[in-house]
């Protein structure tokens, strides 16, 4: 039987061929076959969820929710010292020095990145802003809400914190963050589907053991791991419930 | 709970008796000086059934001032300010208990006697279909709001 893996698509690109190294390593460890299918944005893959095609995925803390309560996913692992968290940026130099600066209408550049977009939001607030009273664009990748940025066609960007240092040093000169989160607490993680449930302690021991051997280790670094730190379902739970607080009334 | 230390206040304060849910009573300090919650800061914990603490992150600690060993196993309220009806407290458990998620703005007391203005919701964690605890998330609230809380909660006092 062939298992199915995907990668929450807000990876950076730069992380491509570590995921597929990440697949060989795993498929030779449980000697099992699994096929990587990479989405090039969250409806596509939200589609192949809906439709119980994947068995294991590295999600963000968005799609959690729904793959754990509704379609009965386990958690195995996270990458250790990789919370998510969020940018806020304008142009180096945008007059806004404060988020409390913005007003009504401001105009906005993102990607469609769910939980960056909730916590973007969250952000806002503080000026009073929210989805009826701002200008929303949506892009494909971070590199076209930058380039909004440089071109003055938005106010502010948001980004994925990781995504925004991996920026080029001539674009990110050329920006300035206006805000940073500071969650702390919410991440993302691996997650065995149903039919690869019986699989989830083999795989979580082998991802634990990834750092102490010589194969393990260039992996991690392909992806820019340190190591992984296993999850278990009551933490997982928690970041959900924490998700939950977050989403819209 | 023990009482406040007058030590511990920075500032001027005024002394109140607070009584709460569960019979018993606190002495709190407080002053006038607000420190607002620094932008992108989300506050988080936890509580039991009973509003018990059970876990906090980094930004609870900072912005109530106290240690995190001081904050664990305490009652949620040993963030409650005086200047916060008590009706705003009897709607957030009656919300909770009938499983829906409770929103709010609410005035939190430090334990240096200032205070933090947040944009508040809590849900009930349940597991397995029982309610097992709460979880709490905070943020910055815009200054328009609080302004109108402040005024909405002085005719509540």
């Amino acid at each position: 039987m062939t298992y199915n893996f995907s990668v929450s698509p807000d990876f950076n690109p730069s992380h491509i061929s570590g995921w597929y190294i990440f697949n060989t390593w795993l498929q030779r460890t449980i000697s099992e076959e699994i096929h990587l299918e990479l989405y090039n944005n969250f409806e596509l893959q939200r589609k192949a969820i809906a439709d119980d095609q994947l068995d294991l995925i590295y999600a963000n803390p968005y799609d959690a929710a729904l793959l754990v309560r509704e379609k009965g996913f386990i958690p195995i692992a996270s990458p250790s010292n990789k919370s998510d968290e969020a940018i806020i940026a304008v142009n180096k130099a945008s007059q806004i020095t404060d988020v409390e600066d913005l007003n009504e209408g401001t105009h906005i550049s993102s990607t469609d990145d769910p939980d960056v977009r909730m916590m973007c939001m969250i952000m806002l607030e503080p000026a009073g802003l929210n989805g009826s009273n701002t200008a929303q664009t949506q892009r494909d990748t971070y590199v076209l809400v930058a380039k909004d940025l440089l071109n003055n066609e938005a106010d502010v960007g948001f980004f994925l914190e990781e995504t925004y240092n991996d920026l080029s040093d001539i674009i990110r000169q050329e920006l300035r963050p206006l805000v940073h989160s500071q969650i702390q607490v919410i991440h993302h993680l691996l997650l065995a589907g149903p039919k690869l449930a019986h699989k989830r302690d083999e795989i979580q021991n082998s991802l634990l053991e990834m750092k102490n051997e010589t194969k393990g280790e260039g992996v991690l670094k392909s992806l820019n791991f340190e190591c992984w730190n296993p999850v278990e379902q009551e933490e997982t739970e928690f970041m959900i419930d924490l998700m939950d607080t977050l989403t819209a009334e | 709970m023990n009482d406040m230390n007058p030590d511990d206040i920075i500032g001027e304060y005024r002394e109140h008796t607070l009584s709460f849910h569960d019979g018993t009573q606190r002495k709190v300090l407080v002053t006038d000086i607000e420190t607002p919650i620094p932008d992108g800061r989300l506050i988080v914990s936890r509580t039991d059934l009973n509003g018990i603490i059970t876990h906090v992150n980094r930004s609870f600690v900072d912005m109530s001032a106290h240690q995190e060993e001081a904050l664990i196993g305490q009652p949620h309220y040993i963030l409650r300010h005086p200047d916060m009806p008590s009706a705003a407290f009897k709607d957030l458990w009656n919300t909770l208990q009938e499983g829906k998620k409770w929103h709010g703005y609410v005035k939190n007391l430090r334990k240096d006697g200032g205070f933090y203005w947040v944009y508040a919701t809590v849900i009930a964690n349940i597991r397995q279909g029982d309610i097992v605890g709460f979880t709490s998330v905070r943020r910055k609230p815009s200054r328009k709001k609080v302004i109108e809380a402040e005024t909405l909660y002085k005719t509540l006092s």
